[in-house]
């Protein structure tokens, strides 16, 4: 048994792993706006650094731009998006999945945003509905812990490496996915008549 | 029903015949620190805590489903209401900006003052509630009943302008559901001046309070580079120390127009992003909003109709847009992909104590089984919000 002294020493100690690259929270208002990058010359960077092949960029008056990326490469993106200087993308804001019903098609969009460097990135990964699997940016961005659980309880996505791979919001036994667009809920749970 | 596996370490000898092994202990649902519905499963060794799972889901409603079948996007504001229930105005505010966002609706100056003013008497209620129970959590009574009293107050000018306590529905997408009464002015500006010297008192009664700052400085400590990679958000974030919030960073409505400060903790009792700077920050923040609403009731003019922006029939154009604004709790994001249907394709809301409440297992390794409470109590979740 440890002494709970040990256990109290530093509170900053327990954190180390996940988060050292990030910056001193005093420096993070320095930059102006000048530094900031729109969606297109990050586009060329990732293409640049990645490969064309992996990126798609999408633009049109109706919604900011985003890029769709391919499932393979996600990981290393999201690496060099939180650690390359100049882009500096610290906080995942929201990850949201979403059932392309017509195409028959899953997808999960990430918004990143940087308070350093004040400018905004919106990420789409697409996949098949019948396997539907991606990496997982748990370990880039905590963040993604509770958003990634939330989005294979709900859609029935399979994220790769997360450590933690469990439904949510529903139960642990609850059938179907019920935010995918052809979900039929389950006419009892646990012996209880679920439609009211 | 399946149970998750929990592994304990084997029991080691404590000397003098004695054997001692982890326990685990379940805190909540029906908790009353939890606030609502919350699990948290805890190992303990000793009094300490060597794990803590959260357990969330128990007020699921399906908020996001709900809001694909309604039919009709006006019906959507009354759910947004039950999200966070103990600030509905800041969650009728961010999902009514989204969608004027989405269809380029503009309002008039009458319609955006009074909707800060509301928003921000509304942030005072809800921190007023999470100061309150926070001091209640662990022991301090009276204060909470000092909170209620001001609280009600607040309530009561909602009740005049909008005939509901709690869950208003008030505002619409491109206006309000109706204009104030005509002593909503008055009213509000005599809460503003008798307010004010309440605050005084709650710092005498609580923020200095000895034994209140023994049990919350030191305790859950937030180093402002996790809680940045957590996403963190609101009064968690800045009680790190870290000057980022929403009305100033990101402007929506026309917070630009005022003049507010954003305080962030100092460590000033103890540790940097402990409990108590977690707690400092909302108290300031009170006084913050007080000057909001004082130059907002200066602002506003007395013409315009709060209706005339309030299209027929609401039927965005078919696009996609994240939309954040700051609520007492934090980053309140509504992200909405319309199919230029009158209902939504999909709507994610990414509501501030659910990415706040992640943290919990972070923050609380290591520290006493008593001060969990003050740990979450700190957190100021609210369960309608992290279950939607």
């Amino acid at each position: 048994m440890k002494n709970p002294n040990e256990l109290h020493q530093n509170p900053n100690e327990l954190h180390q792993n996940p988060n050292e690259l990030h910056k001193n929270p005093n420096e993070l208002h320095k930059n102006p706006n000048e530094l900031h990058k729109n969606p297109n010359e990050l586009h060329q960077l990732l293409s640049e650094r990645f490969g064309e092949e992996h990126f798609e960029f999408h633009q049109d008056e109706k919604a900011e731009p985003w890029i769709v990326v391919s499932a393979g490469i996600l990981k290393d993106v999201a690496k060099y998006l939180r650690d390359e200087p100049g882009l500096e993308f610290d906080t995942l804001m929201c990850l949201s999945g979403v059932h392309y019903h017509k195409e028959e098609q899953l997808g999960v969009t990430y918004h990143l945003d940087s308070t350093s460097m004040k400018h905004k990135l919106i990420l789409k990964v697409l996949m098949p509905q019948e396997d539907a699997r991606l990496p997982s940016v748990e370990q880039i961005w905590k963040a993604a812990d509770w958003h990634e659980r939330e989005a294979y309880d709900m859609f029935g996505i399979r994220f790769e490496g997360h450590p933690d791979h469990r439904r949510i919001l529903c139960p642990d036994d609850w059938e179907g996915y019920p935010l995918r667009k052809d979900y039929q809920v389950q006419p009892y749970y646990q012996g209880m008549k679920v439609e009211y | 029903m399946k149970n998750p596996e929990i592994t304990l370490e084997p029991p080691v000898d404590a000397g003098d015949g004695l054997v001692a092994q982890q326990m685990v202990v379940n805190m909540g649902p029906q908790h009353p620190s939890t606030h609502g519905v919350l699990r948290v499963e805890l190992t303990l060794d000793g009094e300490v805590v060597v794990k803590a799972v959260p357990h969330i889901g128990y007020l699921h409603r399906c908020f996001e489903k709900h809001c694909e079948q309604m039919n009709d996007y006006t019906k959507v504001v009354p759910y947004v209401d039950r999200m966070d229930y103990v600030a509905a105005m800041n969650n009728e505010l961010g999902f009514a900006i989204a969608m004027e966002r989405l269809m380029g609706i503009e309002v008039n100056d009458r319609v955006e003052y009074i909707r800060v003013i509301m928003a921000e008497l509304q942030r005072i209620a809800s921190h007023l509630l999470a100061v309150g129970t926070f001091g209640l959590d662990i022991g301090a009574f009276t204060p909470f009943l000092y909170c209620f009293i001001e609280r009600e107050k607040i309530l009561d000018i909602f009740e005049k302008a909008s005939g509901a306590r709690l869950l208003y529905n008030y505002i619409w997408i491109g206006g309000l559901m109706n204009d104030v009464p005509d002593d909503f002015r008055s009213d509000t500006a005599d809460f503003v001046k008798s307010f004010r010297p309440k605050i005084t008192e709650l710092n005498d009664l609580l923020t200095e309070n000895k034994i209140f700052v023994e049990r919350t400085a030191n305790v859950g400590v937030l180093p402002a580079k996790v809680a940045l990679n957590y996403a963190a958000s609101g009064p968690m974030l800045r009680g790190s120390g870290v000057k980022w919030d929403l009305r100033r960073d990101d402007p929506y409505s026309i917070y630009d127009r005022f003049e507010f400060d954003i305080p962030v903790g100092t460590g000033e009792k103890g540790t940097l992003g402990d409990c108590w700077d977690r707690y400092i920050v909302r108290v300031r923040e009170m006084e913050e909003s007080l000057r909001i609403i004082e130059q907002a009731l200066d602002g506003m003019p007395d013409e315009g109709d709060v209706q005339e922006a309030i299209p027929k029939k609401i039927r965005p154009p078919a696009g996609e847009i994240y939309c954040r604004t700051e609520t007492p709790r934090g980053e309140l994001g509504f992200y909405i992909i319309s199919d230029k249907s009158t209902s939504p394709y999909r709507v994610k809301a990414r509501a501030p104590s659910f990415v706040n409440l992640a943290l919990l297992p972070a923050i609380s390794i290591g520290s006493m089984v008593a001060d969990m409470v003050a740990i979450i109590g700190s957190i100021d979740i609210v369960l309608g919000e992290v279950d939607r």
